[in-house]
């Protein structure tokens, strides 16, 4: 290395940008086919695969769904999406913590997302490294279970700090565990005041309702939005 | 494993530089990582030694890491403390109106290559 002549480049660009250029494609590939993307994410034994059950039961009437799941390694997710009838594809992040923007990105194309209005990504398990890539979706959605404690705003502000809403979930747990909600709303606020906090149980259905009232807003939203643009354009 | 994400990330975006560049190999890569960006630098290590090999334009490049110190702005006393020693309360006036100055970066400063 020393007999060759090296010159010095500055780069100055940040490690992660290539990702941003790629949720930025799948932005685009979202609006030409007038598809919303959740980007699901928590810890293993959230209540992710669960939370996508109800989104289902809840919404399936009024929006074709597809669901993506990404794990490590495995496909019984995928079986139980698949169950309902929905559409759903497992990607396999070949041992890798969480989704990018590019995986994601292939995920869409596999797809074929035309023929879809929701498409949801169930991340792989974890509350690190999801929050670091971004993979292009419209709302970014975060589940803490009863169960993790409230303290994990704490441990881990970023994915509470880039969430837009968090769900409280296994709620009927609420007796067994040590767990605030005042205290894990007011720590997870002060990292994000802009999330909406939802409080939900998969066994009894508490707050799903509520919580799917809002996904419907935020598809609907997205809709109107996109449908006046083309109209002025 | 997070670590590896980010490695696979800096390949991509470097062998995009080399090709904007026109350089055919790269010698040394210096990233700039905050204290608190979740990186941890040994790993960072291992794995960028392990993947630069499946890139030709890499395979020689040595990886150097500057580290950016994490420092905290308060907002009530408005003045920074350190943050990895004192987290998020501001140790001088006890605030919790406080937020991260630097110290979450991951950025590539620059390269040693050839054309």
């Amino acid at each position: 290395m020393q007999n060759r002549s090296y010159r010095i480049v500055e780069v100055r660009e940040q490690v992660l940008a290539d990702n941003g250029k790629a949720a930025e494609k799948n932005r685009e590939c979202l609006k030409q086919n007038g598809s919303f993307l959740v980007n699901l994410m928590g810890s293993p034994g959230a209540g992710k695969t669960s939370t996508i059950l109800k989104i289902i039961e809840k919404l399936r009437e009024k929006y074709r769904i597809g669901v993506m799941e990404a794990d490590a390694d495995g496909d019984t997710d995928a079986a139980a999406i698949g169950k309902t009838g929905t559409r759903v594809i497992q990607l396999h992040t070949g041992g890798l913590c969480h989704m990018d923007a590019d995986m994601t990105g292939r995920g869409l194309l596999a797809f074929d997302i035309k023929d879809l209005d929701l498409v949801i990504l169930e991340n792989v398990g974890n509350l690190v490294c999801p929050a670091e890539f971004e993979v292009g979706a419209d709302l970014r959605i975060m589940i803490l279970s009863v169960p993790e404690g409230d303290d994990k705003p704490l441990k881990y502000p970023l994915m509470f700090s880039i969430s837009d809403a968090l769900l409280i979930s296994k709620t009927d747990t609420e007796g067994i565990f040590d767990f605030s909600r005042d205290l894990a709303v007011q720590r997870a606020l002060a990292l994000n005041p802009d999330l909406s906090v939802f409080f939900v149980s998969a066994k009894t259905g508490e707050g799903y309702d509520e919580f799917c009232r809002f996904l419907d807003q935020k598809i609907s939203a997205k809709r109107y939005l996109s449908a006046g643009k083309e109209e002025y354009e | 494993m997070h670590e590896m994400g980010i490695v696979i990330h800096l390949a991509k975006t470097l062998e995009e530089t080399a090709r904007e560049e026109g350089l055919t190999k790269i010698g040394s890569v210096t990233l700039d990582v905050g204290e608190v960006s979740g990186i941890v630098t040994d790993y960072f290590e291992d794995c960028w030694n392990y993947f630069r090999r499946k890139h030709p334009v890499l395979s020689e490049a040595e990886l150097h890491i500057g580290i950016i110190p994490a420092l905290t702005w308060c907002d009530s006393c408005r003045s920074t403390y350190e943050t990895v020693k004192y987290g998020r309360v501001c140790p001088n006036c006890g605030s919790g109106e406080t937020w991260l100055v630097q110290g979450n970066e991951c950025v590539i400063r620059q390269i040693e290559a050839e054309d």
